[in-house]
């Protein structure tokens, strides 16, 4: 038995080298480590493309772009971000830390997650090459429908839509593969005496992620492929003209777009407890309560797709309903809530920056949070919907709660995944100037929601200019701030302090057992869990 | 050093030039509806209560922040493996708070809230419908005095001011050529629809917003109680015009209302009437239209912006015959495609009138560098005889 094992590891330790061994690698670290760094690229360039919005914005007038630029330029910053930069930054943490987390040697099936991976970078490729396809004089440019393709007007659209269509096909195909893998290793590879509820809450929030992508991919899919019919092969799903309807597409397109909100927070609810018990030296509050609220916003998830879109036209029933289920999201998150700082609650706190990053994430999270209890109300939400209020609010959602709790994740596990300590001064330099520069860009934005700008427009009323003038330069800082922690990464990479096996005086858990950076095949000796 | 105090001095100067109109409201319009007025104080006071709750809760961990940091000495306690009722009573506690702010603080009057919102018809004494196209509100009276009136409202911001070439003006995107005109007080039930995508009738100080739906009728009203010029913009994004198709609605009191009403019915009725016509007078008023509705997507050049919209000069349309031996227009000719539209390209027969079809359609064979020999001009008669 033992000397099979080992002739095993000796086949793999002949990995190739250079290109073919990211190519062709099965080992879930150097996936994780592609899926971070894939994620990271596209972060940049989805930044980019809204510096460009921002630059345009900065004063009324048009001065940069045309509006149909502008129009391709909202919709593939929302496509790139959510799809190609955040879910692959919490697939990359998935396959890193979850064997590691629950004691197993690797993922579960090894060549689906190469695969997973590897559709990546063609769906990245086929969102943006119609940018470059129009400056040769084929077609016209991008999706230019916001991310989120409502016909008519995705139906008239021109090969952008295609393209675009294709790009969430595949990034589809790559999460449902990354769930299937990663239920499978959780239901599987645990190891001995690791009960379901003595997981680590990481790997809880991913399971429940898995769960809500096998669920709702197929229908995103099935949704963009009517779409697909009825720009090319003659079907109507979405015209009137003959029997469709166009607010159908909106039902199902929520259906999945509601629950990918979730999809995108619940692994960072998974770690940020972690976070925090480290740093408060601690162990978690509540870890039963935590595991059934998460449970229980993942069941809700797929239940109040329609507030994303009241002002569409629904029976007063289906109003109330929709809007009383919405507002019970807030219950288990008020739970979570309670129990992050009950956690911190009499530790013995410091302040390094996974720890800033987790409290500053609890803040504006919570703005957040909070700013989307009231966009529950239907009367409300005929002001705010697509207004820049909303606008606001998600991105205290998904940049705050989505990337900056992604960024605690990164400060926190780089030293063990590079076997060096970061550059402590510039991470709580990064910090702090990120933090700063994303309220300054987003609270005027609420000002001017409020006020009654629309989203989604390239030009706009003079009463606006002001707020928008502040929010374009704090959007060029927080932009700018972003580089910092790219050459924080780098540098930590290329060498520094080495960090012990523990790294965090206060860490618990399997992943900080082995040694930093942990071995290529990860557990010589099962651990076992009392 | 120079260089830098020049971008310094370059800077304030555009700030202090914003702050001689510096605008700096934070929270909705003042309400002119009942509606408005109700999303007012749900918002107000919802906005309130969540802030309560962020404070309260921000306090409590600011405090343990400070209170609680190992460089000041503080030994982490030793959490009492909790029993599990203290546990449950715990974190039983944020629980019931949010149940009671959420579905009895806020819901009640969420609830009522909506079914104002929803009721359409109870008391309401007229009805008009409003239809979104691109990129232009159509508005029709369907009941009343004014039934039968029916017009298309543009934006006529010129493309200098947008372009930065001229100054631009007070209601900078926010002005058109005919208002929408209601009268104080009155409920109107408002139908909404669409020709080509959805769009969103929106009028901030109204409260009322409803996404236009082609092929479905969907409604909302209002009651303006107070007179004055309110302005708005669609809010569903309808493709590159839509920044570009602001809804401005005149609330006066009823005797001007009936004045204007009597007014617009004279004006409708001789914009109407079909005359023959000169070419130099077809392409006089061809100029206007082509440059109200079709030179945003064509250019006022008549370039178009290719590949989706195509040019008008050269066009084998603009150039090529409309009508047929028997005197039918011809399929895919120059009025078919105005008319009817085709892809992105919209119709036109419920927005423009016969004559403001004959005159684009001949500015359009005659001008922008075009001068078709085949059918020169189209009179409106022969516009009128095909839309039968």
């Amino acid at each position: 038995m033992s000397t099979t094992t080992v002739a095993h590891d000796e086949v793999h330790h002949d990995h190739p080298s250079g290109i073919m061994r990211w190519l062709t690698t099965t080992n879930h670290k150097d996936i994780g480590t592609m899926y971070l760094t894939f994620s990271l690229v596209m972060f940049l360039v989805g930044g980019a493309m809204v510096l460009g919005i921002r630059a345009e914005l900065f004063q009324p007038g048009l001065q940069l772009m045309n509006p149909d630029f502008y129009n391709q330029l909202i919709g593939v910053h929302a496509l790139i971000m959510i799809f190609a930069a955040l879910m692959p930054a919490a697939t990359g943490f998935a396959n890193w830390m979850i064997p590691l987390q629950i004691g197993a040697p690797d993922m579960a099936l090894p060549r689906l997650n190469n695969w997973g991976f590897w559709l990546l970078p063609p769906s990245a490729i086929l969102l943006t090459l119609p940018f470059t396809l129009a400056l040769f004089g084929i077609g016209d440019g991008a999706i230019a429908t916001g991310w989120t393709f409502y016909p008519p007007l995705s139906v008239q659209g021109g090969i952008g839509v295609d393209f675009a269509i294709f790009a969430v096909h595949l990034l589809g195909v790559s999460s449902v593969m990354g769930s299937i893998n990663i239920i499978v290793t959780l239901f599987n590879m645990r190891a001995p005496g690791m009960t379901l509820m003595k997981m680590p809450m990481f790997a809880w929030g991913w399971l429940i992620t898995a769960f809500l992508l096998v669920a709702t991919i197929p229908v995103l899919a099935g949704a963009v492929t009517m779409l697909l019919t009825d720009r090319h092969f003659g079907t109507h799903f979405f015209d009137a003209a003959g029997g469709g309807d166009p607010i159908m597409f909106q039902h199902l397109f929520w259906f999945f777009g509601h629950p990918e909100v979730y999809i995108l927070l619940l692994p960072v609810w998974g770690f940020i407890p972690q976070i925090l018990q480290t740093f408060s030296r601690k162990p978690m509050y509540g870890y039963k309560a935590q595991v059934y609220s998460l449970w229980a916003i993942g069941a809700l998830a797929v239940v109040v797709w329609a507030h994303h879109f009241f002002t569409a036209g629904m029976p007063v029933p289906a109003l109330l309903y929709f809007m009383y289920s919405t507002m019970a999201i807030s219950l288990p998150l008020a739970v979570l809530f309670f129990c992050w700082i009950k956690t911190m609650w009499k530790g013995s706190m410091t302040f390094e920056t996974p720890m800033l990053f987790a409290v500053g994430w609890i803040i504006l999270f919570g703005i957040g949070g909070l700013t989307g209890l009231v966009l529950a109300d239907v009367a409300a939400d005929a002001q705010y919907h697509n207004s820049y209020f909303v606008v606001a609010h998600f991105h205290y959602t998904l940049f705050a709660g989505g990337i900056m709790g992604i960024m605690a994740g990164v400060y926190y596990w780089l030293p063990k995944m590079t076997g060096n300590m970061y550059d402590e001064t510039l991470g709580k330099w990064h910090f702090w100037l990120t933090a700063i520069s994303f309220n300054l860009t987003f609270i005027p934005q609420f000002f001017v929601g409020l006020a009654g700008m629309p989203r989604r427009i390239p030009d706009y009323a003079l009463q606006f200019a002001e707020f928008n003038m502040i929010s374009s330069i704090a959007a060029f800082a927080l932009g700018l701030s972003q580089l910092l922690f790219v050459y924080v990464i780098i540098k930590c990479v290329k060498g520094g302090k080495k960090a012990t096996d523990k790294v965090w005086e206060g860490a618990e858990g399997l992943e900080w057992t082995l040694p930093s950076p942990p071995p290529y095949h990860s557990f010589t000796e099962q651990p076992v869990i009392k | 050093m120079q260089v830098f105090k020049k971008i310094g001095l370059g800077f304030a100067a555009m700030l202090a030039s914003l702050n001689a109109f510096a605008d700096y409201s934070w929270n909705f319009p003042e309400p002119v509806t009942p509606m408005a007025l109700d999303t007012l104080h749900v918002h107000n006071k919802f906005m309130l209560i969540t802030m309560v709750i962020f404070v309260v809760v921000l306090a409590i961990m600011i405090y343990s922040i400070f209170a609680h940091r190992k460089n000041k000495g503080y030994k982490a306690v030793e959490d009492k493996v909790p029993s599990t009722a203290v546990e449950i009573f715990w974190v039983l506690v944020p629980f019931v708070i949010l149940l009671l702010i959420d579905f009895v603080i806020m819901g009640i009057p969420a609830y009522h809230s909506v079914v104002m919102m929803e009721d359409t018809r109870d008391k309401a004494t007229m009805v008009i419908k409003v239809t979104g196209s691109q990129w232009r509100w159509q508005y029709e009276y369907l009941d009343g005095e004014a039934q039968g009136i029916k017009f298309v409202s543009n934006l006529t911001t010129t493309a200098d001011e947008q372009h930065n070439v001229a100054e631009k003006k007070e209601n900078y995107l926010l002005e058109v050529d005919n208002h929408l005109v209601l009268p104080v007080g009155e409920k109107v039930r408002i139908l909404m629809t669409a020709s080509d995508v959805l769009h969103n009738w929106w009028v901030p100080q109204f409260g009322s917003s409803r996404v236009a739906v082609p092929g479905f009728i969907r409604e909302t009203w209002v009651q303006v109680d107070k007179a004055g010029t309110y302005r708005g913009q669609c809010k569903e994004l309808c493709g590159k015009g839509h920044g570009y198709m602001p809804v401005v609605v005149d609330a006066v009191p009823m005797e001007e209302y009936k004045v204007w009403v009597t007014a617009k019915k004279a004006e409708i009725a001789k914009a109407g009437e079909i005359k023959e016509m000169t070419k130099d007078d077809l392409v006089a008023q061809g100029k206007g239209v082509y440059e109200k509705n079709c030179a945003v997507c064509h250019q006022v050049n008549g370039a178009g912006l290719p590949p989706a919209f195509p040019a008008m000069t050269g066009s084998k349309i603009a150039l090529g015959p409309i009508f047929g031996a028997d005197g039918k227009y011809l399929k895919d000719s120059h009025l078919d495609r105005l008319l009817n539209g085709k892809g992105v390209m919209p119709a036109w027969k419920a927005t423009l009138n016969d004559t403001e079809i004959a005159a684009v359609i001949t500015y359009e064979r005659q001008a922008l560098g075009n001068a078709a020999t085949v059918d020169p001009i189209v009179q409106p008669a022969q516009v009128k005889a095909a839309r039968q």
